[in-house]
């Protein structure tokens, strides 16, 4: 019998690195959204290594100046320069939305996995107190703490723990329904049969296979600590001397400046908040689609 | 409806509303903030009377707003005032209530949230039923992109752009206030109305610019769900014309659920109005509560935070009871 031999037909498995650039390029928003918050960080942290942050602060430079090549992005009333403002407050941003989303989403999962997967009176409870507290305003109570806050005490961290007390419900919830769905899966029972214990279960088992849910809910938290804090600043209820980006817009909205014709003094915030929340909606809206592969598009 | 459904939406509205209370009760009293030594303080800097007088003075209003009785005491009363429909009286504008301060700003806040509710969901369902209409034109059903981008923005930077562009740059509306500096409120004259709706429209705009988004998302998820039903098949089966299929068919079925969503974005839509009127300096709600927070007027902040998520978990009740009356199918069942 002659022997055939088949050519092996050598598969050249792409590498990592082009593999996550076709993704992306079958998942624009994720990609839009990644590059946008990529600039942002970049302009961030090399405005942080070169500008003398201290002109953040009032009455570093000349005040009211337009943009020019001295300030590219102008002074404001109380003579900071608004470049340097700029980096600071996008950096505190940064920090009050990555706390609070962060702590927001740890305080969701533990909820979310104890009612789910104990259920009962625990489960009872939480649901009970998600749905009580949901269709009270959360901005409003917000309100009530900040403004109880000793106005020397606000600082950026009180600010992001103000945000935090309140945004746990969302994550619970999607959390909560998430396992509960997953719990009647045949892999768990599998795990509970081989005699697991329930923390083994929760650990190994469940979290893996939530990991896209709570990434997504996680960018979602994100997202809602900066629109929360903004709307906090801009009712006058944030850290007073921070240029944290929502108190420069109420400060010039506070000193009337498109009255003055200090244009540039409340747009640039503004302009640097819309970026910020719209490259982590675009980012919420990418995650989503690898969270449920139903909607996922293929190549 | 059954009455065992009535009870229990009632008492949720209890528990909500007893949850709200509890919450700005207890926070501003464990914090090291006291409104009325504060408030005193601030009066005494600018001279008048002794930091020994001032003691007493503390001590006299302690007693006679009941801040010295123990803390449950403070709690039942205060339950028993809200049952009332008492929130206390302004530190900064001192003979009137809060209640009054209230009712003398919510017209403002009512108009101008009624107005801008009613179109952004008149025209955001719209937009999105044609979004996920197939036999829609394509430039028609594009409309609705933007607007759904624009759910991401925050309306008070809605506002600065609009304040920005339509206002600063090319001057054709004013930049703030109710009416100009100056204008005595004349009621009677017709420019003096047209002074008003002038100074609203912008505040209107980023209202429903940022709300609309919601209303298209929706809606053109519900639209694509509908024209799968039979019901849809049959209407085209038997002949009718597009145009009623989408008015009588489509479009009604797909409006109701909305209703509900209505009911879900209360609490939303009031938040912005309130951040907007602070911003735009607009007579409402947001301005009393922004001159409260900017002179630590607590009882005013506090009474109309309750006050809003009162009426907020009051009108989610009442939007569920009448959605029944919209949909016979769920009133059969």
């Amino acid at each position: 019998m002659a022997s055939v031999t088949l050519t092996q037909p050598t598969i050249k498995r792409p590498g990592r690195l082009t593999l996550v650039f076709r993704y992306l390029r079958r998942n624009p928003s994720l990609a839009i959204g990644v590059l946008i918050f990529t600039l942002l960080i970049v302009f961030t942290i090399i405005g942080l290594l070169t500008l003398n942050l201290k002109h953040a602060y009032p009455l570093a430079v000349r005040p009211k100046q337009p943009p020019s090549w001295q300030f590219p992005f102008g002074t404001d009333f109380y003579g900071r320069n608004l470049l340097t403002a700029m980096v600071v407050g996008m950096w505190q941003t940064a920090i009050i939305g990555f706390v609070a989303g962060g702590v927001g989403t740890i305080i969701g999962i533990i909820l979310g996995f104890t009612s789910a997967y104990f259920g009962g009176w625990i489960d009872r409870i939480i649901t009970g107190l998600c749905q009580i507290l949901t269709p009270i305003p959360v901005l409003l109570i917000q309100v009530v703490i900040a403004s109880s806050l000793d106005k020397r005490d606000v600082t950026i961290f009180t600010m992001a723990f103000v945000v935090v007390l309140l945004a746990w419900m969302g994550p619970t919830l999607v959390i909560r329904s998430q396992v509960l769905s997953m719990k009647e899966r045949q892999f768990v029972s599998v795990a509970k049969l081989s005699g697991m214990g329930p923390f083994g279960i929760i650990f190994q088992e469940i979290m893996p296979n939530l990991l896209p849910f709570i990434a997504a809910a996680f960018v979602g938290q994100v997202f809602a600590a900066v629109f929360a804090s903004l709307n906090l600043a801009i009712l006058g209820l944030g850290p007073q001397r921070e240029p944290l980006l929502g108190n420069i817009i109420w400060a010039a909205q506070s000193q009337s400046a498109f009255f003055n014709g200090w244009w540039w003094w409340p747009l640039e915030p503004a302009l640097a908040l819309v970026l910020i929340l719209g490259s982590l909606a675009l980012i919420n809206m990418g995650m989503d689609e690898i969270a449920n592969p139903r909607v996922r598009r293929s190549e | 409806m059954s009455f065992s459904i009535i009870a229990r939406r009632v008492l949720f509205l209890v528990m909500v509303v007893w949850a709200a209370s509890t919450i700005t009760f207890f926070i501003p009293r464990l914090s090291s903030r006291n409104p009325v030594r504060e408030r005193f303080a601030e009066l005494s800097r600018s001279g008048g009377f002794s930091p020994a007088d001032l003691e007493t003075i503390i001590a006299s209003y302690n007693a006679k707003f009941g801040l010295d009785k123990p803390l449950l005491q403070q709690y039942a009363d205060y339950m028993g005032s809200i049952l009332r429909f008492d929130l206390g009286v302004s530190f900064n504008k001192f003979p009137r209530t809060v209640v009054q301060l209230i009712m003398d700003s919510l017209p403002w806040t009512i108009t101008l949230l009624l107005v801008t509710t009613v179109l952004s969901f008149i025209i955001g369902n719209l937009l999105g039923a044609v979004a996920a209409w197939p036999r829609a034109p394509n430039w028609v059903r594009g409309l609705a992109t933007p607007f759904i981008l624009l759910t991401g923005v925050p309306p008070a930077l809605l506002s600065v752009f609009l304040l920005f562009f339509v206002a600063f740059r090319f001057k054709w509306l004013p930049l703030g206030g109710a009416y100009a500096v100056g204008t005595i409120p004349d009621f009677e004259s017709f420019s003096f109305w047209l002074e008003l709706v002038r100074h609203q429209i912008l505040p209107a705009l980023a209202l429903i610019l940022g709300s609309m988004g919601f209303w298209v998302l929706s809606m053109r998820g519900m639209g694509v769900t509908i024209q799968g039903e039979d019901y849809v098949n049959f209407a085209e089966h038997k002949g009718l014309g597009p145009r009623r299929i989408f008015r009588d068919y489509y479009l009604r079925n797909a409006l109701l659920p909305q209703v509900t969503g209505l009911a879900l974005a209360l609490g939303t839509v009031l938040s912005s109005a309130i951040i907007v009127e602070s911003f735009f300096a607009l007579p409402g709600i947001g301005r009393v509560l922004d001159q409260a927070i900017r002179s630590n007027d607590f009882t005013v902040i506090y009474g109309i935070v309750l006050f809003v998520t009162i009426a907020v978990a009051t009108l989610m009740v009442i939007l569920e009871f009448i959605y029944p009356l919209l949909d016979p199918r769920i009133r059969r069942s």
